[in-house]
């Protein structure tokens, strides 16, 4: 420790001493704005050089009975010191933290992605979405072949080989014509193949591709979906099909939709009925939408199955797919459904 | 079927101001559905008016142009529309004369198109209205001059408004008659239902005839030496005769109105006497020329190679199916379809003998549709016609033709009745209400059936119900419960819930499907849904199977996949199924591959300005085996179990429906974004899509260097699968499919550009190694030891085979290995290149030293050097 001034009087231990020191300290630590600055300062100011360590070293030389008074006056000041320097410490870190982080801003609306979104078809999603409905209840979901027997899709179920329905259904065939096989006209042959391959009961429902020479408009579509259900046990009832079809038009449409049925005939159920549904959300006002058929199991697929109709009884009812999706989503033209427009599609994303 | 309000009304009482919607209504609810209203779209003012005088004025085109003064309201009157009681009106036809009454459409009027009336300027005078045609009038086709009301039969006071005297306020309620209701297809029968639904009495119009018996007898014969499945062609055949008719007579207006709206132009009286009564009492009826005929009438077959000459002129080939009206001149009508040219009614006839018969369904649609002939007859009677009214319709046409055509009606005819009377069903007490779910009190049950028209008798405490002879459709109790159920309503029908055994769920292979479609959806692609159906030549191309690529030694680099890519080129023709039906002729086969359609797809989203297009779908393709016969020639019969040996041989003629999925990638994986090149789709990008589905289904997808004749001979993988428990060397003989890039040249086939990246996985092979079960490898947690490894091979080698022989010598301290790097260039000899690997080592208990991970490592450099030649690379 030496003095560039040569040896002169060392300040006492004073008061005022101190006191300058401390001041002149804290007055350097409040005006130092980066970490940088405020290394200097606690050089300057607490390390072995500063004016307080000074002060500190001449205590050797204080008489012993000042030296709990020197000592307490300059310990303290010390000590303010110190607690001021870490206090500003904490305060630049704070701020050259948070100025760093602000710097890292980003425009968080041009973010670029490697990933990009895909989307399930509306028809897929809303098959499965029926379908969920009904294995909830315990039913479970059957699948047959596209390319089917006119047996499972005509003669087992009860379309006699003249009858008129027969020439009703616009059936694609395929060659040889007397191999019997067609591209099935509605998901009813999975019906039977259920059937002759379950033990009874059987609760089964069938959602899948169908079908008809109609050419492609606003509003048909030579291959679409359907979805089959049909449930024999004993004791079954046309009132168990009015309650199964109000449960699932509620599940997939809302709490205020129901079913209404009316008369009609189909080959393969006796009674047979017409399936319209109340719509309550249709854009242009609530209304019945004609959705499909149903009716009691026919005697004679029954028969068909092996199964003695005055021991079981059951009930089946098909719905089109398409159909559904055109009036929950308003869907005004088939051809967005079928021609594969990525656009269709995306709108609906992953879920329905 | 179109039902006339006017005709409905005669036999139902219809309310005052009940309109075509009650009607539906009203129909819809027994389960006739509604399809149309059909009305003459035609509003007044249109009177009738007479001619006072006109003039012939020559115009300059050489026309003969009319001006007329025409009378239309009595003398001093206002008219109907306001104007003078003579109106001025320019007439171009020229049937007419002085005197005449004729239909006036007056200023304000609209005929139908619409075509609405005006004062105009033509000619050089003011046409104040026009005088109307039968065909502007919408009264049938009549155009070649005005309708002169004489022609009709009529005659009116001057002024009387013309619609209501024509029948032109009439509409029509159009509805939609189901196959078991052909009694449907009559007035008769649907006021009927009219009657069901809403409960006002029905007045029966064929019990109001009175029909009396023929007293000589004209001789029928039937002959049916070959009926079809067991059923006499015709079991009823009524003929009466008519003589005297005159020919010049017209047939009233409110025929041909009502004519008219059921669809049916007037075309003589005599033969709109006969369409008018079939669609009042569903009774087809066919009028002949008795003085053409020559001798009795035999109904039989057609013998083989019999030709007929039709009323629309057309001589056919008969099948010996076909039933024939015969006389001693040979055919003279194919039964229930179409009458003969020689013996047609015409303008000359005066003596009909009208036909009334029933013909066997089945024998009558075969011959419509064998003949393309479909007709109100033939529809008729494929559905059923009541073998009971043959006579009362008969004996219609008889009261209409001696009122409207001054005919006599002779004794001469003929009731030809084999008909055995409809057996009784039993219906067991409760039936009704235990298949319905609706407690129906036995007079709900007997009303409804009477109600119906069956006839009830109690045996021993036994309903026993007797269908009406008009309702073939009524053969069983479940027929019968659905009448009840009708006729008190379908909404009287509770709603119960069932309760189903408790399920298995999803089954495992529905699972996967699903998951499969929602990966690939997360992971970018867009689900679609296409037509099966595809060209021949895109199923050879697409269809055929992926092949291995022969990869040659280490001095065949590059030989390899030509030579392979040139062994398929000579292909046998892909084993597939054609439409006999298609709705376009290009694309008559069911599809083998899943592609053709998707490219179609990818195509049209480039076309509307889509340029990056990812898209999938899951479907079935259709795959015959080349030399196999699939169907049955013959079906079993309907309403019994097939026999173990028939549902299998239905069974086997199903042809195989794998489900696949197939994947198109075009354009950018990922687009140019700030601060993120774009990259463009390719082959890498098909093989992510395949280890997607890899992991959405839990198996581990392995690829190779294969072949594909669809696909680009240097960037197509042939994918393997084996389940994720199976050990790592065991090498998978399962293809499941493939993927990488299209040919070029099939990719500008379909206007793509170059570079297509496709995958297409079989998912039932697929889904058939997921189920194994896994065992889960206990996770180590020493510290790992990482080393990178360089070797350098023969560029031919697959990565994948080096990758393997590394791992395989290293043992069981090796955790995990990864391709880093592919180098070749300078420090690389040509033709080789060098592949840099990172090595992870962990040891099971404790921490490896230095010496035991390079030690592993050396071990697998050994082996790669064995089987690949490979060096370290220094």
């Amino acid at each position: 420790m030496s003095d560039p001034a040569g040896p002169i009087d060392p300040p006492a231990i004073t008061e005022e001493a101190v006191n300058a020191a401390v001041d002149a300290a804290l007055a350097a630590i409040a005006v130092a704005a980066t970490t940088a600055a405020l290394k200097l300062v606690r050089s300057e100011h607490a390390g072995e050089a500063s004016p307080l360590s000074k002060l500190n070293a001449l205590m050797r030389s204080v008489p012993g009975n000042q030296k709990a008074a020197a000592g307490k006056l300059v310990g303290q000041a010390r000590g303010v010191v110190t607690k001021a320097l870490t206090a500003r410490e904490d305060e630049i870190g704070t701020a050259e933290a948070a100025a760093r982080l602000l710097a890292e801003t980003v425009d968080v609306t041009a973010a670029a992605s490697a990933w990009k979104a895909g989307a399930r078809h509306p028809i897929s999603l809303l098959s499965e979405r029926a379908a969920d409905v009904f294995v909830a209840m315990g039913w479970e979901v059957a699948e047959g072949p596209e390319l089917e027997s006119e047996w499972f899709n005509f003669d087992g179920l009860n379309f006699d080989e003249d009858h008129p329905a027969r020439a009703m259904q616009d059936t694609f065939f395929v060659e040889p014509t007397d191999a019997h096989l067609v591209l099935r006209t509605q998901t009813s042959p999975v019906q039977l193949r259920a059937l002759l391959s379950r033990e009874l009961p059987v609760y089964v429902v069938a959602p899948g591709r169908v079908f008809r020479t109609d050419e492609l408009d606003a509003t048909h579509t030579p291959v679409f979906h359907q979805i089959e259900g049909i449930a024999i046990d004993k004791g079954l009832t046309m009132a168990n099909l009015r309650g199964t079809l109000d449960h699932f038009v509620k599940a997939l449409f809302g709490p205020e939709a129901k079913v209404r049925l009316r008369p009609n005939y189909f080959p393969f159920t006796e009674p047979s009925a017409e399936l319209d549904v109340w719509h309550p959300t249709f854009k242009d006002g609530a209304r019945w939408i004609e959705w499909g058929g149903c009716g009691m199991v026919h005697a004679n697929v029954l028969r068909s199955a092996g199964i003695d109709p005055d021991v079981y009884s059951g009930f089946a009812f098909g719905v089109g797919v398409e159909r559904a999706v055109m009036f929950r989503n308003d869907v005004k033209d088939m051809h967005d459904m079928v021609e594969g427009d990525i656009r269709f599609s995306q709108q609906f994303g992953m879920n329905l | 079927m179109r039902v006339p309000l006017s005709w409905l009304g005669e036999f139902v009482d219809l309310a005052p101001g009940t309109t075509p919607e009650d009607v539906h209504a009203a129909l819809v609810s027994v389960g006739l559905e509604e399809e149309d209203i059909h009305r003459f779209e035609i509003s007044g003012p249109i009177v009738v008016g007479e001619v006072l005088e006109f003039v012939g004025e020559e115009q300059t085109n050489g026309k003969t142009i009319n001006w007329c003064q025409v009378r239309v309201a009595p003398d001093g009157e206002l008219a109907a529309d306001g104007g003078p009681d003579i109106h001025g009106i320019i007439c171009g036809a020229h049937n007419f004369a002085v005197g005449d009454k004729v239909v006036v459409t007056l200023p304000g009027a609209s005929l139908p198109g619409p075509f609405p009336i005006a004062a105009r300027k033509t000619y050089g005078h003011v046409s104040d209205g026009m005088i109307a045609s039968a065909r502007e009038l919408g009264l049938g086709d009549e155009h070649d001059g005005i309708l002169l009301l004489k022609s009709l039969g009529i005659d009116a006071p001057v002024g009387t408004d013309a619609i209501p005297l024509l029948g032109l306020d009439d509409s029509a309620v159009e509805i939609n008659v189901t196959p078991d209701r052909g009694y449907a297809f009559s007035i008769r029968g649907v006021a009927r239902e009219y009657s069901h639904a809403t409960g006002v009495p029905f007045r029966d119009p064929a019990l109001a005839l009175t029909v009396v018996a023929p007293v000589t007898r004209f001789p029928v014969t039937i002959d049916d030496q070959a009926p079809i499945r067991d059923r006499i062609g015709s079991t009823v055949f009524v003929t009466r005769v008519v003589r005297g008719v005159d020919p010049t007579r017209p047939t009233p207006a409110w025929m041909i109105a009502r004519l008219g709206l059921v669809g049916i132009r007037s075309i003589s009286l005599v033969v709109d006497v006969t369409n008018y009564v079939m669609f009042e009492l569903g009774q087809p009826l066919h009028g002949y020329d008795l003085d053409k005929l020559s001798g009795g009438i035999i109904v039989r077959r057609a013998t083989p190679g019999e030709k007929f000459t039709t009323l629309d002129a057309v001589t056919r080939t008969l099948n010996v199916e076909d039933l024939l009206i015969t006389d001693e001149s040979g055919p003279i009508g194919l039964a229930g379809v179409m009458g003969g040219a020689s013996t047609e009614i015409t303008a000359q006839t005066v003596n009909v003998l009208v036909e009334a018969a029933n013909f066997d369904p089945v024998s009558i649609a075969r011959s419509a549709r064998r003949h393309k002939l479909p007709s109100e007859a033939s529809k008729r009677f494929e559905r059923g016609v009541d073998p009971q009214v043959a006579a009362a319709a008969a004996a219609r046409v008889m009261q209409l033709l001696v009122d409207l055509a001054g005919g006599v009606a002779d004794d001469l005819g003929s009731v030809y009745d084999m008909t055995t009377a409809p057996v009784p069903i039993v219906l067991p007490t409760g039936f009704v209400s235990g298949l319905i779910g609706l407690n129906y009190t036995g007079d709900e049950v007997r009303d409804a059936l009477v109600e119906v028209g069956a006839s009830l008798h109690d045996v021993g405490g036994v309903l026993q119900v007797t269908p009406p002879t008009w309702r073939p459709d009524l053969t069983d109790k479940w027929t019968l419960a659905e009448e009840v159920a009708r006729i008190v309503g379908y909404d009287r029908i509770p709603s119960v819930l069932p309760v189903a055994p408790p399920g298995r769920g999803l089954t495992r292979t529905q699972t996967l499907r699903r998951t499969v479609a929602q990966t690939l959806a997360a992971t970018g692609h867009t689900e679609v849904l296409t037509y099966p159906f595809v060209s021949e030549k895109a199923n050879n191309l697409f269809g055929m199977p992926v092949s291995t690529a022969v990869v040659g030694s280490e001095t065949d680099a590059d030989g390899g996949v030509a030579e392979a890519s040139a062994a398929s080129a000579v292909r046998v023709p892909v084993s597939q199924m054609k439409v006999v039906n298609p709705l376009d002729g290009e694309a008559p086969f069911l599809r083998t591959s899943i592609l053709p359609g998707m490219l179609q797809i990818a195509h049209r989203n480039r076309s509307r300005g889509l340029v990056d297009v990812a898209i999938y779908e899951q479907g079935l393709v259709f795959r015959p085996e080349a030399g196999v016969t699939y169907g049955t020639a013959v079906l079993p019969a309907g309403a019994a179990r097939p026999s173990t040996e028939q549902e299998a041989a239905l069974n086997a003629g199903i042809v195989p429906q794998p489900l696949l999925v197939g994947v198109v990638l075009v354009g950018n994986d990922v687009r140019h974004q700030p601060g993120l090149p774009a990259v463009a789709a390719g082959w890498q990008s098909a093989l992510a899509t395949v280890q997607q589905v890899a992991l959405a289904t839990g198996v581990r997808i392995e690829v190779r260097q294969g072949v594909h004749p669809a696909m680009h001979p240097g960037r197509t993988a042939e994918l393997f699968v084996t389940a994720l428990g199976a050990a790592t060397a065991a090498a998978s003989t399962v293809t499941v499919g493939f993927a990488g890039e299209l040919l070029p040249t099939v990719a500008d086939d379909y206007d793509l550009p170059a570079v297509v990246a496709v995958a297409e996985i079989n998912l039932g092979l697929v889904f058939a190694q997921a189920d194994a079960d896994l065992t889960v490898t206990p996770i180590r947690t020493m510290p790992a030891a990482t080393q990178d490894l360089s070797l350098v091979v023969a560029a031919s080698v697959p990565a994948a085979a080096l990758r393997g022989a590394v791992a395989e010598g290293a043992g069981a301290l090796l955790e995990s290995i990864e391709l880093v790097d592919d180098y070749r260039g300078a420090g690389v000899e040509s033709g080789r290149k060098s592949l840099t690997f990172a090595l992870r080592f962990r040891g099971e208990e404790r921490t490896l030293t230095a010496a035991e991970a390079s030690a592993a490592r050396l071990a697998g450099v050994a082996l790669a050097a064995d089987r690949y030649g490979a060096t370290l690379r220094e």
